[in-house]
């Protein structure tokens, strides 16, 4: 199974996963192979690897995609067809146009992005950074005439706060203490002294009043907005619903990633959003395919016409030995991978010998991706043996 | 020692994957060897440490002895929050924290979660615990989240206590704000991987916590692969390569070309990191091995302890990233 099929009649892709396995780079690489087959492709990503970025032609954060200049692909060998578009998502500053877009009034956007708690804290709602992520997708779908759409998910400490960051969101916003905060009649402590005698002091204690009269302000005005984030919300599940956006797991071959990517495809499958399947990085196949070797068997081969000497020849035993560790370790870790799945295609891409960070790279990775399981496997075998 | 294991907080923040936890775990388990009552402090309810370490789920929230002098608690900020009102505020805080409103406006409050979970960290540093009756440690090992959000668990007492200006929380943000700003109480570890990512965010971060008045003590760079191989024997296995008539040979060789490959460039961004910092960083040796258990955790503190240990060789001045990206292209 290559990408190409995994995608066919996809409009959106979500890459998804935890810190640390290449999620950036193999969004970047899905985006360039559809691009490289015709179609015009958008790959929206939050902090890249600097020189990853530069390769695509984004020097900064930027909130509109694009076009990577064919040119710079050409040199690597890969003719587009397509288009390759990118972007850098810069969080703040699409919450800062969400809210300006979504305010009744200019006075009122002004007011909420000078209040001093939306400023200091304001990427800090939970979940609002992965909102944000997910609402300009939906913005480039509308406003764009993208084929694919490409989102590099945002590193979460909790892969599940990117799933709920909508409904989080609007419930936040919707909350019962919020509607006291937004109470006509009047702000903050006064409220609630109208309310338990023993809450509002609490209140008071623990916050301070002169925090409590800043939060009032905030939640006033987002409070004003509610409708609109709910709508939005709702549209943006919509679109992550559907049956055209596809899910794709990325993960590697250690433990803790693929007990992650597990319970991940189960939430994912338990609350309904379209799973397609799963990428798993930096394997290190079985060289030969046949398992362990002894040291003395493959001292015994390099001794058969070579001379290396002893010291050396020792080494490379020693050192083919804790390959085939690793090899075992990450057979094992996808076979529990592929135990719990329910038959969705696995994409496996090598260890390589440097980590990802440029065009080469990218190219690489994306052979590996849009072969098909037959060309994959030959590749291997001729990297390896 | 670096002096490391005298601070009684050490946050270990790092990019994503690179081995935070296991860095945590192993620090840990230098100081207990070290005779400090230590805890090891995961955040955001993971309970990786407990289950990792001794094979069953722990509750949150609950402090933890997993050897002699090791212990381990998650700290969640719901469990904080309940705790800080029961201790802090007393029978109105009991009442708050049995309220349902109280607990959406806390947690919906932005920042709050992260205010109340590094509340409990401080707690936990202190030698007059504010929990009763709980007994004091001489050492917390922070297993912090990934840079940017660690960043913000760092920051958060000190924006609190600018925001609020007056009342309990605007108080509790500038001591804890000033706990961490102390270099001889709190020290803050990065962990990295010999990769170009890793390197560049661990740069990044050392000049984002400056801007914060806080120091970057100690970069730990994980899974170092050996250097097996010198040029000339490369060299040599290239021919090797070639010439070797058996399948396995040739696999082996391939397998030692490659290797060689992946610790040359290891290499190069272990010298280009040294180099943005100013000095060489500890080194942690991968480890081959299918899962990371005890003993194998135990070699990794014995690496740790040598590494803080050793003569600190400045390289030479640091230089920002911009400084060291500009030379790159340049």
């Amino acid at each position: 199974m290559s990408v190409a099929r995994l995608l066919d009649g996809k409009r959106i892709c979500v890459c998804c996963g935890s810190g640390g396995v290449g999620k950036t780079t193999t969004s970047a690489a899905i985006a360039l192979g559809m691009a490289a087959q015709g179609a015009k492709v958008a790959v929206v990503t939050i902090d890249p690897a600097k020189r990853l970025a530069g390769a695509l032609g984004l020097e900064e954060l930027e909130n509109e995609p694009r076009l990577v200049a064919p040119e710079r692909l050409r040199t690597g060998g890969l003719e587009l067809r397509g288009e390759l578009w990118a972007m850098m998502l810069d969080p703040k500053r699409t919450f800062d146009e969400l809210i300006e877009r979504l305010a009744p009034d200019p006075g009122s956007a002004e007011e909420i992005l000078a209040n001093r708690v939306y400023r200091e804290l304001s990427t800090a709602v939970a979940g609002s950074q992965e909102f944000t992520a997910v609402s300009k997708l939906h913005e480039l779908d509308n406003e764009y005439d993208f084929d694919l759409l490409v989102l590099d998910t945002p590193p979460s400490r909790n892969a599940l706060d990117f799933l709920d960051a909508p409904g989080r969101l609007t419930s936040f916003l919707e909350g019962r203490m919020l509607k006291m905060f937004v109470r006509p009649t009047g702000l903050g402590m006064k409220i609630l002294g109208r309310g338990s005698g023993a809450l509002a002091a609490g209140l008071q204690r623990v916050t301070g009043i002169d925090l409590l009269a800043d939060l009032s302000t905030f939640f006033r005005l987002l409070g004003g907005m509610t409708e609109d984030f709910r709508v939005r919300a709702a549209a943006v599940e919509k679109m992550l619903m559907a049956s055209t956006t596809a899910f794709v797991l990325v993960t590697s071959a250690q433990r803790e990633p693929i007990d992650e990517a597990i319970w991940f495809r189960r939430t994912l499958r338990d609350t309904g959003f379209p799973f397609a399947g799963m990428i798993v990085n930096r394997v290190h196949h079985d060289i030969l395919g046949s398992g362990e070797h002894l040291a003395s068997e493959v001292t015994a081969a390099l001794s058969e016409g070579l001379d290396l000497g002893d010291a050396l020849a020792a080494q490379v035993a020693e050192n083919f030995h804790d390959y085939h560790v690793l090899a075992r370790r990450d057979a094992k870790n996808i076979a529990r991978l592929e135990r719990d799945g329910d038959g969705r295609p696995l994409l496996l891409v090598p260890h390589f010998d440097d980590d990802v960070h440029d065009v080469d790279g990218l190219l690489l990775v994306h052979r590996y991706l849009f072969a098909s399981d037959e060309e994959r496997a030959r590749m291997i075998a001729e990297v390896v043996a | 020692m670096s002096g490391l294991l005298d601070k009684r907080l050490i946050f270990v923040t790092g990019k994503g994957g690179v081995g935070k936890s296991t860095v945590a775990i192993s620090l840990g388990m230098l100081g207990a060897r070290a005779g400090l009552r230590t805890i090891v402090v995961e955040l955001a309810a993971q309970d990786r440490i407990g289950a990792t370490l001794s094979g069953v789920a722990v509750d949150t929230f609950v402090e933890q002895e997993l050897a002699p002098g090791l212990f381990t608690i998650s700290i969640d900020p719901e469990h904080a929050m309940d705790e800080y009102l029961r201790v802090k505020v007393g029978p109105v805080g009991h009442a708050l924290g049995s309220s349902k409103l109280f607990h959406a406006f806390a947690m919906a409050t932005p920042g709050m979660r992260e205010l109340l979970t590094v509340g409990k960290v401080w707690e936990l540093a202190q030698l007059e615990r504010r929990t009763r009756g709980a007994a004091p440690y001489d050492l917390v090992v922070v297993d912090a989240p990934a840079s940017g959000h660690g960043l913000g668990i760092l920051r958060t007492p000190r924006t609190f206590a600018e925001i609020a200006r007056v009342g309990p929380i605007a108080h509790q943000g500038r001591t804890i704000a000033t706990t961490i700003a102390d270099p001889s109480f709190t020290a803050v570890l990065a962990v990295a991987r010999p990769e170009e990512m890793p390197v560049t965010e661990t740069l990044m971060l050392r000049d984002a916590l400056a801007e914060d008045g806080l120091a970057l003590h100690e970069v730990i760079v994980n899974a170092v692969y050996p250097s097996r191989f010198d040029p000339g024997e490369v060299i040599q296995l290239r021919q090797a390569a070639e010439d070797a008539p058996s399948p396995l040979a040739r696999a082996a060789l391939r397998a030692a070309l490659s290797e060689g490959d992946r610790a040359a460039n290891q290499q190069r961004q272990l010298a280009r990191l040294a180099d943005g910092l100013g000095e060489r960083p500890v080194e942690l040796p991968f480890v081959f091995a299918e899962d990371l258990g005890f003993p194998e955790l135990e070699g990794l503190a014995d690496a740790l302890g040598a590494g803080l240990a050793r003569e600190r060789r400045r390289t030479r001045t640091p230089r920002t990233p911009a400084a060291c990206a500009a030379e790159e292209l340049a």
